[in-house]
């Protein structure tokens, strides 16, 4: 999953590197800011400022800091957070049904989109309603351990592991 | 270190959302390094998780890769991103495209063909008119001919040689009289061409005394191809001349322009 050869050629600025890595992580990075804007338009220019920013700050990517993904999402969640102090996105019309990701896989339509959506849509149902609300401020919205048991009302120490449940549970789901 | 405990504390999925301390980091690179079993799990982790942030997009942004390039100046033609379905309106387009070209193209041929099919019609029709033609006269010339020859054979048709006179030794003509139907056939074959403003006129003459009746003026000498012309004679004829004379004729023979002269004998 952590393709090293493609993120040397980004490093040096290749734009064939920068077009794949592109395609393996733009669906992840736009799902991630759309769960947070939950507006396409505002979506898609958020998405645009992270790969420009990809581009610009891939040498300052380092393996030691953790998982290219993991650095992707934090851009894209930086990007998306930066966007909601924004005029635009106080003006625009969110999707007010889709509070958190499980509302957005309820919308979604399967075209185009490389994952099977619809597939998962099917077990994520099935997940208990804390492991929804876990995943999603952890992994979608970037909360810290400390912000989620405040927002989620649970002690602190057991956030981790009750978050590793939730994971387990998606991953057999998956099949991962 | 107890790999298993490491794995299930949960300290593999806050490293890949992210939400760990930089030292906290830093310590779970190092044991992952040391511990393939532990980084095989931080792959599976990751994996779930593409799939499930991938399906919370809401549609696959592939051709918003074209305005990052023009924001970053790229020019790359290989990693322009053609969106599907634009590409498949193109094909349309094209093939609507080429196959009005092509319908016009062949309408264009089709159109040519029927004309040139025309033309030959016409020229075949003009043809068959001049052919038509051809036929009419060769039939017409045929029955003339057959008739002249009835007119040769029959025994009842005196023949009368007229010979050649001063005027010109090389002339000749020939009478055939069919008495009973009072028709006089000449053949003036033997005839020099008459000079322009001349025409031959054959006479019916009796002898004693000599008395001279025009039977006609040769005036289509040059265009008859058999030169051989009828007469309606009613006269008792006892000799048979042509003269030379002006065009349409004279009353009465010049006689210094008689050119051929022959006696019937009873």
């Amino acid at each position: 999953m952590q393709p090293k050869e493609l993120i040397n050629q980004l490093q040096q600025k290749n734009e064939r590197a920068f077009q794949r890595i592109y395609e393996m992580y733009s669906e992840n990075v736009l799902g991630v800011i759309y769960n947070i804007l939950k507006d396409e338009t505002l979506s898609e220019e958020v998405l645009q400022d992270v790969f420009v920013k990809v581009w610009n700050k891939a040498d300052t990517y380092s393996e030691k800091k953790g998982r290219f993904f993991t650095w992707i999402l934090n851009i894209a969640r930086n990007a998306a957070i930066d966007k909601t102090r924004s005029t635009a996105f106080k003006n625009s019309k969110q999707n007010q049904n889709a509070d958190f990701f499980v509302d957005i896989l309820e919308e979604k339509s399967n075209f185009s989109s490389k994952v099977d959506a619809i597939g998962i849509k099917k077990y994520i149902e099935i997940l208990e309603p804390i492991c929804k609300k876990v995943i999603d401020l952890l992994f979608f919205k970037g909360f810290t351990q400390k912000e989620a048991s405040e927002e989620l009302d649970i002690p602190i120490g057991t956030i981790k592991t009750r978050n590793r449940i939730c994971i387990n549970k998606l991953r057999e789901a998956l099949a991962v | 270190m107890d790999i298993e405990q490491y794995i299930s504390s949960g300290i593999l999925e806050l490293y890949v959302y992210g939400a760990l301390s930089e030292k906290e980091n830093a310590e779970v690179y190092k044991v992952l390094k040391e511990h393939p079993e532990i980084e095989q799990e931080v792959k599976e982790i990751e994996k779930s998780l593409m799939q499930l942030s991938a399906s919370a997009a809401p549609y696959n942004p592939e051709s918003v890769f074209n305005r990052i390039k023009e924001k970053l100046s790229l020019t790359d033609k290989e990693t322009d991103v053609i969106p599907i379905t634009r590409k498949s309106t193109n094909w349309t387009t094209y093939i609507g495209w080429a196959a009005s070209i092509a319908l016009l193209i062949g309408l264009f041929i089709q159109f040519n063909k029927n004309k040139a099919l025309r033309q030959q019609v016409v020229q075949s029709q003009v043809e068959q008119q001049l052919l038509k033609g051809k036929i009419n006269v060769a039939e017409e010339d045929l029955s003339k001919v057959k008739t002249l020859l009835s007119v040769l054979r029959d025994k009842d048709v005196l023949q009368i040689p007229l010979q050649a006179q001063k005027i010109d030794p090389t002339a000749y003509a020939a009478v055939y009289w069919d008495k009973e139907k009072q028709t006089t056939y000449i053949d003036v074959a033997g005839l020099p061409t008459p000079p322009p403003g001349k025409v031959y006129q054959v006479w019916s003459l009796k002898l004693d005394p000599l008395t001279p009746t025009s039977l006609g003026v040769l005036d289509k000498f040059t265009e008859d191809g058999t030169k051989i012309f009828s007469f309606t004679n009613t006269n008792d004829s006892e000799a048979f001349g042509i003269t030379l004379e002006p065009e349409g004729g004279s009353e009465s023979p010049t006689l210094e322009q008689l050119y051929t002269l022959g006696v019937v004998e009873s």
